[in-house]
């Protein structure tokens, strides 16, 4: 039974997925479908198995209970097949730093088996996709911490692998680098099958077509980053930065909105519905000097904390 | 031939790095100038350059065995290995790229040596073809360790061992020193070591003994060279198993 029949244009598929390490069970019985074409994140923090589920879809981890599948190929049964139609961009960079930029990608399409021609063309490509063409003869040692990570996703889109796996591909940039890398992979849109694992809430909000949240390895929420943010009960939250902001202030606040938590400089509120007005007459009652008043959204790391009861950094 | 592109990498990690080549080419011929001349001023038959090349050759090998070992050992630490091992790249692909470059350098070796050898007097009254296989069943045999000390060690561990290898084969190979002249049990250890008997094969070839001649010695080669070869292929095709 290498292939399982793929019914739902699923590219990749897991069931009921199981990793342990001794007592520890890092991936505990997940079932994901990830379509074709498709960006899909999990997100969770350091930990949560994101990694470990990576590495058993690439076939370099056995499960050690269920399986999963690439494009219809059992990752256990058929790792040849899986292997020759993924990519994948580890956690750190994954470059030879005395090769060039051209070097490594030729090395690459070399392990894959493609011609010279198909070699040359293709290198050519993907240097060009990750605005990489001017420091293709430069030792891969002495680019910048960002271009080396665009050549590690370079090394793995050249061989035109049918799902790609990016894992946190972002860490460790700084805001300019994460930026830029985040277009070169939002380019890709469509084109490739992707799993994406981050930490970065904002990463996967701004690519992820569906995300599924994971924690203590486990599948805690699934669904676009709009249905996950309707998930959460608080719908408003209001944050009101005020001088002269009593304790016996915010406890008075909390009568009407329990939720309400001081922060630094002034106080966070939230719930179902809240009254502007009534918040800020009741706090000018109590001899507060508002700053300023803000109504966000609610958040990713907000979906996270009401479904964990923690921050996703922590 | 996927392995090639791997092959090709490795390669070029070596020879762009340059701390190797001065150890792997550099070092060797200084031994060989410091003993020639050191020959020259006592009148030291054991340090012409006749007997001095097979015990240059095969201590750099030595150094050969180490620094493909730490690459390993290195690369197995990387995640440019997982990457590699994600690809169609199969067991014997490794095991291939991780010590046919190791060869190719040794041949590079082996003629540098010989061109240096020439220069300061080399007397060759063998068959140079049997030297010469002798010296590519011992480059086998170290790269094939090398490969076992890589698969096993991490990065340090490797370094220690490789450096312990490269002791071994100078003192108990009778590189410098006959090992007749250390006696009692190191020589017999020695002798159980393949490096003393393919350093005195290749000695007696290039003073005119025959194939037959040296039989035992290259029987000794040939048996470690299988051995460590094997066991460097298996401990690598396992680990990339793993």
């Amino acid at each position: 039974m290498g292939y399982i029949e793929d019914k739902n244009n699923f590219a990749i598929q897991t069931f009921n997925i199981t990793r342990k390490f001794g007592n520890l069970t890092a991936v505990d019985g997940v079932n994901l479908g990830v379509k074709k074409g498709e960006i899909f994140s999990l997100l969770g923090p350091n930990g949560a198995g994101k990694t470990t589920i990576i590495k058993m879809l690439c076939c370099l981890l056995r499960p050690t209970g269920g399986t999963g599948a690439i494009m219809g190929y059992d990752i256990q049964e058929e790792p040849l097949a899986v292997k020759s139609i993924i990519g994948i961009s580890p956690q750190e960079t994954a470059i030879s730093l005395h090769l060039n930029s051209l070097e490594n990608l030729e090395l690459i399409c070399g392990v894959y088996g493609m011609s010279k021609e198909e070699t040359k063309k293709r290198s050519e490509e993907i240097l060009e996709l990750m605005s990489l063409t001017k420091r293709a003869k430069d030792r891969a040692g002495k680019l910048s911490g960002g271009m080396q990570r665009r050549l590690s996703i370079a090394m793995a889109l050249v061989s035109d692998p049918l799902v790609l796996f990016l894992d946190e591909p972002t860490l460790g940039l700084d805001p300019q680098a994460r930026r830029s890398m985040w277009e070169q992979i939002a380019g890709l849109k469509g084109k490739k099958t992707i799993l994406l694992t981050t930490h970065y809430l904002e990463e996967a909000d701004a690519l992820a077509d569906r995300i599924a949240i994971i924690d203590e390895g486990k599948i805690i929420a699934l669904g676009t980053s709009g249905e996950l943010k309707n998930k959460i009960q608080d719908k408003q939250i209001m944050i009101v930065k005020a001088k002269n902001l009593t304790h016996e202030a915010i406890e008075g606040l909390r009568k009407i909105y329990p939720d309400a938590r001081e922060i630094e400089g002034g106080v966070e509120i939230r719930a179902k519905e809240i009254s502007f007005e009534r918040i800020v007459n009741y706090l000018h009652s109590e001899g507060t000097k508002i700053e300023s008043t803000l109504i966000k959204e609610p958040s990713l790391d907000d979906v996270f904390l009401q479904l964990t009861g923690k921050e996703i950094r922590e | 031939m996927r392995f090639a592109a791997l092959a090709s990498r490795n390669l070029k990690e070596t020879v762009r790095e340059p701390l190797s080549v001065v150890f792997e080419i550099g070092l060797p011929l200084i031994f060989m100038l410091m003993f020639w001349a050191l020959g020259k001023n006592l009148g030291e038959d054991m340090f012409t350059a006749t007997m001095q090349l097979p015990a240059v050759v095969i201590f750099g090998f030595s150094f050969l065995m180490s620094i493909s070992a730490i690459t390993l050992a290195r690369d197995r630490q990387s995640t440019l290995f997982l990457r590699l091992l994600t690809t169609p790249l199969k067991s014997g692909d490794f095991i291939a790229a991780y010590s046919l470059p190791y060869v190719l350098i040794a041949i590079f070796q082996i003629a540098v040596c010989f061109a240096m050898a020439a220069l300061l007097g080399l007397e060759i009254i063998g068959n140079i073809g049997i030297v010469f296989l002798i010296f590519i069943l011992m480059a086998v045999c170290l790269i094939g360790l090398g490969m076992f000390i890589g698969s096993i060690f991490t990065e340090n561990q490797a370094n220690i061992a490789g450096s312990a290898v490269i002791v071994f084969v100078a003192v108990l190979g009778g590189c410098w020193m006959p090992l007749k002249f250390v006696g009692g049990v190191f020589e017999s250890i020695g002798y159980a070591l393949p490096f003393a008997h393919a350093i005195d094969a290749a000695r007696n070839v290039l003073n005119g003994s025959t194939l037959g001649d040296v039989s035992i010695d290259l029987l000794w080669v040939i048996g470690y060279t299988v051995a460590f070869f094997i066991l460097g292929a298996v401990c690598l095709g396992w680990k990339t198993k793993e």
